[in-house]
């Protein structure tokens, strides 16, 4: 039976973010040295949010970036050629820095292996973090968030769709099953 | 994408898809790691039948930016020289296990032939006086990247048109991303069917927005197609004299080796507007993000 199920609606998306934004104020010492790093393409307006939280909150700006794995991911030769996004480095570069990184949904933990490959090519942080909105389970990878914003038990089968304003219109996260 | 033979074969869509990639590698090429692990495990075979520095070593440099492995091939001290065929040396490298082979050859077309050869992905580094499509796309990119776009650019390629694979592709794919193209020399070398045809380069300076010069081929000049070197350095060499007629924001590029003082004087090779240096910069992005669009996908 195929089914879409809201998990998040638009409030819960700002909350959510409200709150891992506190998270990091509380975690990071008032967000000192903070790079938010967001990956392509969801977690960038994710990042950019935070950011925007966390001037609200404290008056501070937070450096954000842009970082695109496409060229890093170990599955290339499994589907067609994939399109590259853009890269963007943080202003100030990310050199011994405490880079946050930012992305819609953790799952395998793939994407955020390649992310740590291509992020230590554009330098050496001091610390790397992860933040996700939504974490659906089911890791191939040794690899945990610092932040999540919801934890969403899944099954293998279904599909987690992250909407967010800045690219589809409106905010929410459903979980599907073809 | 499967090959890569002819600028003709792209569309606006697909060769503006290459200039984009062709940025995120450029950005790459900027960093401390110009390095990048996409085509880890995979073979790209660089077969030069002609003599060519800027071209083998690009591609080469391209590849190994992917993590590619590279195999050198030229025909010079090769089993080409004890006879064996294309087809031959084709098989050799299949049963190599090449995911790409990169070709150079005097005879137009043998990129073609080689194409239903072998398995892997042919890329056409320039054949006879047919086509060079990866010299097309940075020198698009060129373009793009100093005049912020192309379409509605007027573009006039100056020389040995006739002749010149470098023009061929250029007034293919610079058309088919918006430009305007004419093609400028002696009537002897400037056929008709590519664009728009001048054989009054001073007419047209005031009037482009890019000026390709291409390199007039020595070989050329006992052929009867000039009359001798000066007279075609006088009517079609660009100098200072004539850069200063060119609008202010026109740009002047050459796919070298530059013949200097032939078709180009030290003068205006070197001068701000010249990208002569940057086309060579550029060529490596370009050849990543083909390299890429041909092997970095199932």
């Amino acid at each position: 039976m195929p089914y879409a199920k809201t998990v998040l609606t638009d409030a819960d998306v700002q909350r959510v973010v409200d709150r891992i934004a506190h998270q990091i104020l509380e975690k990071t010492q008032g967000a000192q040295d903070v790079v938010l790093m967001g990956i392509v393409s969801r977690g960038v307006p994710l990042a950019r949010r935070l950011a925007e939280r966390i001037s609200a909150f404290e008056g501070l700006s937070l450096p954000v970036g842009a970082l695109d794995i496409t060229l890093y991911r170990d599955d290339l030769r499994q589907q067609a050629v994939r399109k590259v996004g853009h890269t963007e480095e943080p202003p100030g570069g990310v050199d011994g820095r405490r880079v946050i990184l930012v992305d819609d949904v953790l799952f395998s933990g793939r994407t955020i292996r390649a992310a740590l490959d291509a992020l230590s090519d554009l330098g050496r942080p001091g610390v790397v973090q992860l933040a996700v909105l939504v974490d659906r389970g089911h890791r191939q990878l040794p690899i945990r968030a610092d932040y999540v914003g919801k934890n969403i038990p899944t099954a293998l089968t279904e599909k987690v769709r992250v909407k967010l304003a800045e690219i589809d219109g409106t905010d929410e996260v459903q979980l599907e099953a073809a | 994408m499967k090959h890569l033979l002819s600028a003709g074969d792209l569309t606006a869509a697909a060769a503006t898809e290459i200039l984009d990639i062709a940025a995120e590698m450029a950005a790459v090429q900027g960093r401390e790691i110009k390095k990048l692990p996409t085509l880890r495990g995979r073979t790209v075979v660089n077969l030069f039948y002609e003599d060519s520095t800027r071209t083998r070593i690009s591609f080469e440099a391209a590849a190994k930016r992917l993590s590619a492995d590279v195999i050198n091939f030229s025909a010079k001290g090769s089993s080409v020289e004890k006879g064996e065929s294309l087809k031959d040396t084709a098989w050799t490298l299949q049963a190599m296990g090449a995911d790409a082979v990169v070709i150079r050859h005097p005879a137009s077309g043998a990129p073609y032939r080689l194409a239903n050869w072998v398995n892997g992905s042919v890329l056409n580094a320039g054949d006879g006086t047919h086509e060079h499509p990866t010299q097309a796309l940075l020198d698009a990119y060129t373009i793009r990247s100093r005049m912020g776009r192309i379409d509605g650019l007027r573009v006039a390629i100056v020389g040995d048109v006739l002749h010149s694979r470098v023009a061929r592709s250029n007034a293919l794919l610079l058309k088919t991303l918006g430009a305007k193209v004419t093609l400028v020399g002696p009537p002897t070398l400037v056929p008709q069917e590519l664009g728009d045809v001048s054989y009054d380069l001073d007419a047209l300076l005031p009037d482009s927005d890019v000026v390709m010069m291409l390199r007039v081929q020595k070989e050329r000049m006992h052929s009867s197609y000039l009359p001798s070197a000066r007279e075609y350095s006088r009517r079609y060499g660009l100098d200072g004299a004539r850069l200063r007629r060119l609008p202010e924001h026109a740009i002047v590029m050459h796919p070298g080796p530059m013949n200097r003082g032939m078709e180009i004087t030290p003068e205006v090779a070197d001068s701000p507007r010249s990208t002569i240096v940057e086309q060579v910069t550029n060529g490596v992005s370009v050849r990543m993000a083909c390299l890429y669009l041909l092997l970095g996908g199932k």
